[in-house]
């Protein structure tokens, strides 16, 4: 068979393809984003589709799996809390074509809001855990994931960390099995979870997990290494078990959990029988020492329960030799913090200035996407941002408090087109309901940026280029009966229009929605539409007031010596044209 | 316990540090090696730092290294080198560009951009290439091949030799041999 280098989420739709899916369903998330992207190209043999949130993934997955086809949804970590109602009951339901969850959990918060380990949610929800340590494992695990579905009528989870999403390893490729849909029979015993049915289910779902816990001995995604130190015995799963190994080395043996939940208590005791030292090594929360522990088994479990672990934190745990000796880079100054920022020409820098010359007569609630770096100075544009789609709901709660104690302040609320279908219409409806008194925005750049544009509602392809309708999301404001005046569609590089909208919605009472609406710079038809075109600063003109600088373009840099600006990187300029309204003395001019 | 051999990768987003990485793990993997590349993104797509790292040898298993484990870090553009220095192992070797991106506190003028570290190092137990690359890119037809300058330039260290696929085109190709001929 073929060898590839594949990351994980590519080793992953790979093995989800091998294994025979029909319907694959997932709402992008970092760093659980390519494994649709990949699943996707595999046009002729499965429907792969994004969907507005990842709870519509998983029942879609699971309307599939339910018809007799092999589904996959996949999600980043707290994905899973918004995918958690139908995984919860859909568990008790079981599956007739086998199902696979896959949750991208994202220790060190790389590209995340915060480090919850999913790992949990496997045992809470009863959902079969397996957790691939590389690639090849993640294309292999993928295909028993199905296979172990149908066998014990179970959902499967199979729980990656970035580490192995973003790792690229050799991996074997196979051939995709001929799985047959299997017939929908329509037992709504089964699938209905009345309480009289899901009293029963719950009993047979038990069962079965006690099956797989004993079956779990001869899986071979468990795995004992055997090796000449016979005095420790380390325990682990996961990406944690490849740093285990590059810190303990060959010498000590090792018990490589596959399965996570149920972890097989017989293998467990039977390995640490063999060792007078059992050590436990896990990435986040202590999940398998808990309950190795609770076996009757003394296990040495450090903590690592905040960041991102490597080789170097268990060698300095347990005083370990390897690792390595820095060079001596002593005296040499500290580089410049990098922070990420707004790129140059994107439309969420004009809604974020205008938001910010009105400093002190709004307190801003974000949402996630890029433009949750309207954060950063100098536009100091929110002060809450906690998950997807609140953007639109904690003004609700926040602008009442601060009504209370006198704060007269105006809330806004923004979220981007993806997020608005996310959830954050839900919570529109809500504040018209209520009549809350809030100006709400919906950053509309035509895409899902922030992931590696995703299609969405909004678009007119979809993941796999069908042509589909696209949603507008002007109507869906105005189907909850908002006046149209209350409605304001707007360019947000155009600060004169920009800054009306923001006045509106600063002085208005009840509910306010703006729609900025202007397509992400970084989209390749706009790149072509644009060319070569950019912006110069006439060197005769500019009176070096800095004016332009106060948006924070990373394309503009200012000559200190020369005392004026200029395009630093034409290349990436995209001559949208903010500077040019900044300055008073009419420097700035567009070029091809 | 066999030997791997550690790289580090580090530049800004979209210099291509991550298609350098993967071009170079293939032809690692092609003669035999096994080969982990590791790659952070997301954030980092917006103006930040983007590194990569890759491991090989016989065996590899942990994807990622730790500080004063890297044998060689290719730096896209300095002040990301200097980012990146304590990852550098006594005795590795710092590859770079002279490339400078100034990033957001420094265009605000709340930093200060270090523009002549690297003239002041008097490499000590380490080793110090400089590869103009991107200036050499740009004399060969674009400056957006500087990532293929670095690859000829570390492929060549490694030993490897790396066929630049056809529709990257003929600058491409040249700036892969000029890479190369800057540290023969």
């Amino acid at each position: 068979m073929p060898k590839q280098i594949l990351s994980g989420n590519e080793a992953v739709a790979r093995g989800a393809w091998e294994a025979g899916v029909r319907v694959a369903a997932a709402y992008p998330g970092t760093p659980s984003t390519e494994i649709l992207e990949n699943i996707a190209e595999y046009r002729d043999d499965l429907y792969a589709t994004w969907t507005n949130n990842e709870a519509i993934a998983a029942e879609l997955a699971f309307g599939a799996a339910v018809g007799g086809m092999r589904s996959l949804t996949a999600m980043k970590h707290v994905g899973m809390n918004v995918a958690a109602d139908p995984i919860f009951s859909g568990a008790y339901a079981g599956v007739n074509g086998g199902m696979m969850i896959v949750s991208a959990d994202d220790p060190g918060c790389h590209s995340s809001q915060n480090e919850q380990d999913n790992r949990l949610y496997a045992e809470h929800a009863k959902l079969i855990m397996l957790e691939p340590a590389d690639s090849q494992e993640c294309l292999d695990f993928t295909k028993a994931a199905y296979e172990l579905s149908e066998k014990y009528d179970m959902l499967t989870l199979l729980r990656l960390t970035t580490r192995v999403c973003h790792s690229k390893s050799v991996v074997e490729l196979g051939e995709r099995i001929a799985v047959e849909t299997k017939p929908y029979n329509g037992d709504w015993t089964k699938y209905v979870v009345l309480p009289v049915n899901a009293r029963r289910r719950h009993i047979l779902l038990e069962e079965n997990i006690a099956r797989l816990r004993a079956d779990g001995y001869d899986s071979p995604l468990n795995r004992v290494e055997l090796n000449a130190d016979t005095s420790v015995g380390v325990i682990s799963s996961g990406i944690s078990y490849q740093h285990s190994r590059e810190a303990f080395g060959d010498t000590v043996s090792y018990l490589k959990l596959g399965i996570t939940f149920p972890i097989c208590d017989r293998l467990v005791r039977d390995f640490a029988a063999k060792f007078s030292k059992i050590v436990v090594i896990e990435e986040g929360e202590p999940y398998l020492s808990t309950r190795i522990k609770a076996m009757g088994i003394a296990a040495d479990a450090p903590d690592f329960v905040q960041g991102e672990l490597n080789a170097a934190r268990i060698r300095a745990v347990f005083g370990l030799d390897g690792g390595g000796e820095k060079a001596d880079a002593s005296g040499l100054p500290d580089a410049p913090a990098r922070p990420p920022v707004l790129c140059a020409g994107c439309p969420h820098r004009g809604f974020f200035y205008a938001l910010s010359k009105r400093k002190g007569r709004f307190v801003g609630v974000g949402d996630i996407g890029c433009y949750t770096l309207g954060v950063n100075p100098p536009f100091n544009g929110m002060d809450i941002c906690i998950c997807m789609g609140s953007g639109f709901a904690i003004p609700i709660g926040l602008s009442r408090a601060l009504e209370t104690q006198g704060d007269t302040r105006r809330v806004f609320g923004f979220v981007g087109d993806s997020t608005f279908f996310h959830s954050g219409f839900n919570s529109l409806v809500d504040a018209v309901h209520q009549r809350a008194n809030v100006c709400l925005v919906v950053l509309d750049n035509s895409i899902t940026a922030m992931t590696g544009h995703q299609e969405n509602a909004h678009t007119e392809k979809d993941l796999q280029g069908y042509q589909v309708p696209a949603i507008p999301i002007e109507r869906l404001v105005l189907a909850t009966g908002l006046d149209t005046s209350r409605l304001i569609e707007v360019d947000p590089i155009d600060q004169t229009a920009m800054g009306n909208a923001i006045d509106a919605g600063l002085t208005n009472e009840g509910v306010t929605v703006i729609i900025t609406r202007r397509p992400c710079a970084l989209l390749k038809d706009e790149i072509k539409a644009r060319g070569t075109k950019h912006c110069e600063v006439a060197a005769d003109k500019c009176i070096g007031c800095k004016a332009c600088m106060k948006i924070a373009c990373p394309a503009l840099a200012f000559n200190e010596s020369a005392k004026m600006a200029y395009v630093a990187d034409t290349a990436n300029c995209t001559a949208c044209g903010l500077c040019k309204q900044m300055c008073k003395v009419g420097a700035i001019s567009e070029v091809r | 316990m066999g030997k791997t051999t550690n790289l580090l990768f580090t530049g800004v987003g979209g210099q291509g540090t991550i298609l350098t990485t993967k071009l170079l793990s293939s032809a690692l993997a092609e003669v035999g090696n096994d080969v982990k590349m590791s790659e952070i993104h997301g954030m980092a797509q917006r103006g930040g730092t983007v590194n990569t790292q890759l491991k090989f040898g016989d065996k590899v298993y942990a994807p990622n290294i730790g500080e004063g484990e890297a044998d060689y870090v290719v730096a896209f553009e300095k002040a990301e080198a200097l980012r990146a220095l304590p990852f550098l192992k006594k005795g590795g070797t710092l590859i770079m560009d002279e490339r400078e991106i100034y990033s957001m506190p420094v265009l605000l003028g709340q930093q200060s951009y270090p523009a002549t570290w690297n003239a002041e190092v008097v490499a000590g137990d380490y080793k110090i290439i400089v590869v103009p690359a991107s200036k050499i890119a740009a004399e060969l037809g674009s400056a957006r091949n500087a990532n293929v300058v670095l690859l000829g330039s570390i492929a060549k260290l490694l030993g490897v030799k790396i066929s630049i696929p056809d529709k990257f085109g003929e600058a491409a190709r040249k700036a892969y041999e000029a890479g190369e001929g800057a540290v023969s």
